[in-house]
């Protein structure tokens, strides 16, 4: 066994209602690629707190870091150590430049109360050097995308001696290309002797990147294994100690008068010429890189984003979608994309953030909310996707990652859309929980719902959707019935377009 | 050009200019140096106050209180160099300590008991105000010592109009000018400036970055506290005589003025730059209605509908850029 660079022993956290972890042994060596997994509000996020010492552990933990033990842990202790974590939100500055959120630890770090300029844009750009990117040095980090703002964050990390890098799920706005870069990246760390702690959902990304893989259930440790001894399906059953199925969605031949029909739909810059229809049952899926107009074309159909010509009908009736209202009115419900920002009020509890959207219906004869209505609501909708919070009324900044985005899906499947746009209803959130709104998808379509599925996985939309539509470049450029077709076919058409 | 476009300065110039330009052509007398020197003169208390506000909303917070710490500040300040004589220096001494203590009592309350910061400061407004009236009984101060008199009509350089009527950079002015500098390289090349632009973007991530949050909201509102204590003694300076109840009721005019200047209420943004052009819309316009005759009713009014329109032109431009920022590259 090689030297450990990070030694925990018995390290337990409990939040008021959660054992958040349960006596946890945890170790990392020198040098390694070491993944972490396991479900939502399994306590991935809570560890990597500890280690770096953002949050304290309970009585009775010992952590050591190369041989050294710490009596009490502190954040600027792991600072000093070189331990350096992206966080799951990033913790970015969205007021700042990319160049002083890049060489904002150096700034820190370094003993001169002053700032120099020249070299905080120095470091910015011998950061970006170092994984072959360039964004502009003086943009604010709240005008990037969200995948550009990870690359942001990934290069913060690296203007340090940093010799522990973590990363809490830090591929999930990127595309392909953008991993694979950010592996060899990792990979060349790892031949400068640093040590990467990987947090993941994706179990393939995780397989493929580490050497060992721990695996954490309702804050218990199940193990370390070597990857090479693991698949995909094995570590889902550690997981969540049960095995996951596939099956593909099929419906009969739809006909009649479709839900939503769009007719050559466009938007300069945004999208060209769409035409599709969406019959009641379907679940469509749209696919394509990042970037190819998913997001936009999804926007448009929801008043946010209002295409220039082209006609948009529901059953058979023209209509025109200028505002968000409107499209609620017609009954269309969106998952957006970027959840973190567009769908919570981090600070208000989970039940007032999912009753937000439908407190209208809650109303009572005396034009009161109806508590009891407004309870039982919640209650199911916390079951149906089995949301873990230790109670209704706890604020949704303290769930997990995971945890929240469900908590935004709640908020939507409320509103009983007729047409539901799910923009990546599953980023970030794990195998178990994938497939438990892949089958509210399902409940729902099998409800007479119409539902679109934008992801980026393949997969994903694959094995939940009876049809699917490959995006590029703001067109379509292919369709698939799902049931006459592979996962490897839909893959290798979007590959060659790119 | 097109990065000048992206500043909400260039657009406050803007105004600033085409309002210049339309007062000039009715009342000639309003492009002159010495309107000029003079309306620099009498902002220059607002114009300390709004420094400090600058600070305190890019650290995230707001303070109310600065109206009373000016007052508390002023009156001590009076009261002590009447009864026991002293210097310029000494009147600048008792002005800053009074008004950095004050400002620390904020922090403390706002670090430890986690209030947020505008009820705690709308608490302590009360306080301090209450308590200053409760001791004075509200009495004016009209026997400043001469030497403060004399202080206040020092003029760095002194110019003559055609009349035959001096006028010049007071020294008043000049301390003005040296808050906003030392204030602007605090904020643009210090640490602890950019720690309040990063406190004032996101909390939690300074916090885990390893900035010292405490110590942090512990400067900023001293500092403001200190600026308020200035403020006062401006104030003073301009008027000679110190009223208990000429200050209290300025905040939002300043706060407007901070706002109009670009700074956000929801923290992280603003600058100095911003601040001064602020505080000059504000004072070009209430000058310029004096000279154009205008009844001073009509100034609130005004106020008003800049502020408005400056809000509805800065989420103007946010919509437009966010427009713009999902761009596909269709084929
Ligand atoms: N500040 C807090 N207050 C109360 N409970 C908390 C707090 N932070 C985390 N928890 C709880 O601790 C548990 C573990 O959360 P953690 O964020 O570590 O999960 P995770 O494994 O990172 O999940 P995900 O994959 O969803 O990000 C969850 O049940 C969560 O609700
Ligand atoms: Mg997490």
């Amino acid at each position: 066994m090689a030297d450990l660079f990070l030694s925990m022993k018995s390290v337990s956290k409990r939040y008021t209602g959660v054992q958040a972890l349960d006596r946890i042994d945890f170790e990392i060596s020198k040098g390694e690629i070491h993944g972490l997994v396991g479900e939502n509000g399994s306590g991935k996020s809570t560890l990597i707190k500890i280690i770096s010492g953002v949050e304290q552990p309970d009585e009775g933990a010992r952590i050591e870091i190369e041989g050294q033990a710490f009596k009490h842990y502190q954040s600027i202790d792991s600072i000093l150590k070189g331990i350096e974590v992206i966080y799951q939100d990033l913790s970015l500055f969205p007021n700042l430049t990319v160049a002083e959120n890049i060489s904002l630890s150096q700034t820190i770090a370094s003993r001169s109360r002053f700032i120099s300029w020249r070299r905080v844009n120095d470091i910015a750009e011998r950061a970006m050097a170092r994984i072959g990117i360039q964004i502009p040095l003086d943009e604010m980090v709240n005008d990037l995308s969200i995948a550009d703002q990870q690359l942001v964050a990934i290069c913060r990390a690296l203007t340090s001696d940093v010799k522990l890098l973590i990363l809490d799920e830090p591929t999930t706005a990127l595309t392909k290309k953008e991993v694979e870069a950010l592996f060899t990246v990792i990979k060349d760390l790892q031949s400068k002797e640093i040590t990467t702690l990987f947090v993941s959902h994706k179990l393939n990304e995780v397989l493929q990147i580490a050497e060992r893989v721990t695996i954490l259930r309702d804050g218990k440790k199940i193990g370390t294994f070597p990857s090479r001894d693991l698949t995909d399906e094995r570590l889902t059953f550690l997981m969540t100690g049960e095995k996951v199925e596939y099956s593909p969605y099929e419906i009969e031949e739809p006909q009649g008068v479709p839900l939503l029909e769009v007719r050559r739909l466009s938007k300069r810059g945004n999208f060209k010429d769409i035409n599709f229809k969406l019959f009641p049952g379907e679940i469509l899926g749209i696919t394509g890189l990042l970037g190819s107009g998913r997001t936009e074309l999804a926007q448009a159909l929801f008043g946010m984003n209002r295409a220039e010509s082209g006609d948009i009908l529901i059953q058979g009736r023209k209509i025109t979608i200028r505002s968000v209202q409107e499209a609620m009115s017609q009954g269309i419900g969106y998952v957006p994309e970027n959840r973190m920002v567009q769908g919570l009020v981090m600070q208000q509890s989970v039940a007032n953030n999912i009753v937000i959207t439908i407190l209208h219906r809650l109303i009572n004869k005396l034009k009161m909310i109806d508590r009891n209505k407004k309870k039982d609501c919640i209650n199911s909708r916390i079951e149906e996707l089995s949301i873990r919070t230790p109670a209704t009324d706890a604020a949704v900044q303290t769930l997990s990652g995971g945890n929240q985005q469900r908590v935004v899906l709640a908020k939507w499947i409320g509103t009983d859309p007729k047409i539901f746009i799910m923009d990546g209803p599953t980023i970030g959130i794990d195998v178990a929980a994938k497939s438990s709104i892949h089958e509210i998808i399902r409940n729902l379509a099998i409800q007479g719902v119409g539902i679109i599925v934008i992801s980026d996985e393949v997969s994903e939309v694959f094995h939940n959707c009876n049809r699917i539509m490959v995006m590029h470049k703001g067109r379509i450029i292919a369709e698939f019935n799902t049931s006459r077709t592979s996962e490897e076919e839909i893959q290798d058409y979007i590959n060659m377009a790119s | 050009m097109k990065n000048l476009l992206k500043h909400h300065e260039t657009y406050v110039l803007l105004v600033i200019i085409i309002f210049s330009a339309i007062i000039t052509v009715i009342n000639p007398r309003f492009l002159t140096l010495e309107n000029f020197f003079d309306v620099v003169k009498s902002y220059s208390f607002i114009g300390i106050l709004a420094v400090g506000v600058t600070f305190v909303l890019i650290s995230g917070g707001i303070d109310i209180s600065f109206t009373a710490v000016a007052t508390v500040a002023q009156y001590v300040m009076a009261v002590m160099i009447i009864r026991y004589g002293g210097n310029i220096f000494t009147a600048f001494l008792l002005a800053a300590a009074v008004g950095i203590s004050l400002g620390l009592i904020n922090a403390t309350l706002i670090y430890f008991f986690n209030i947020p910061t505008i009820i705690t400061t709308i608490a302590t407004l009360n306080i301090y105000y209450g308590i200053l009236i409760v001791i004075s009984g509200g009495k004016w101060i009209y026997a400043l010592p001469g030497w403060f008199r004399a202080f206040a009509d020092i003029r760095l350089f002194t110019l003559c109009t055609d009349e035959g009527i001096k006028y010049g950079l007071s020294i008043i002015t000049s301390i003005w000018i040296l808050v906003v500098i030392i204030a602007w390289v605090i904020l643009r090349y210090t640490k602890l400036g950019r720690g309040i632009y990063a406190m004032g973007g996101s909390m939690n991530a300074a916090r885990r970055a390893g900035f010292n949050i405490f110590r942090t909201q512990m400067f900023v509102y001293s500092f403001t506290g200190l600026m308020a204590g200035l403020a006062g003694l401006v104030q003073a300076l301009l008027v000679q005589t110190v009223a208990p109840n000429s200050i209290v009721g300025k905040e939002l005019d300043v706060i407007a003025a901070v706002v109009l200047g670009g700074a956000s209420l929801a923290g992280g943004v603003g600058t100095l730059f911003g601040t001064i052009l602020g505080v000059t819309l504000i004072a070009i316009m209430s000058n310029g209605m004096t000279l154009m005759r205008v009844s001073s009713f009509w100034y609130n009014v005004f106020i008003g509908l800049i502020i408005i329109l400056s809000v509805a032109f800065s989420a103007y431009q946010r919509r437009t850029k966010a427009k713009r920022a999902i761009a596909v590259e269709v084929e």
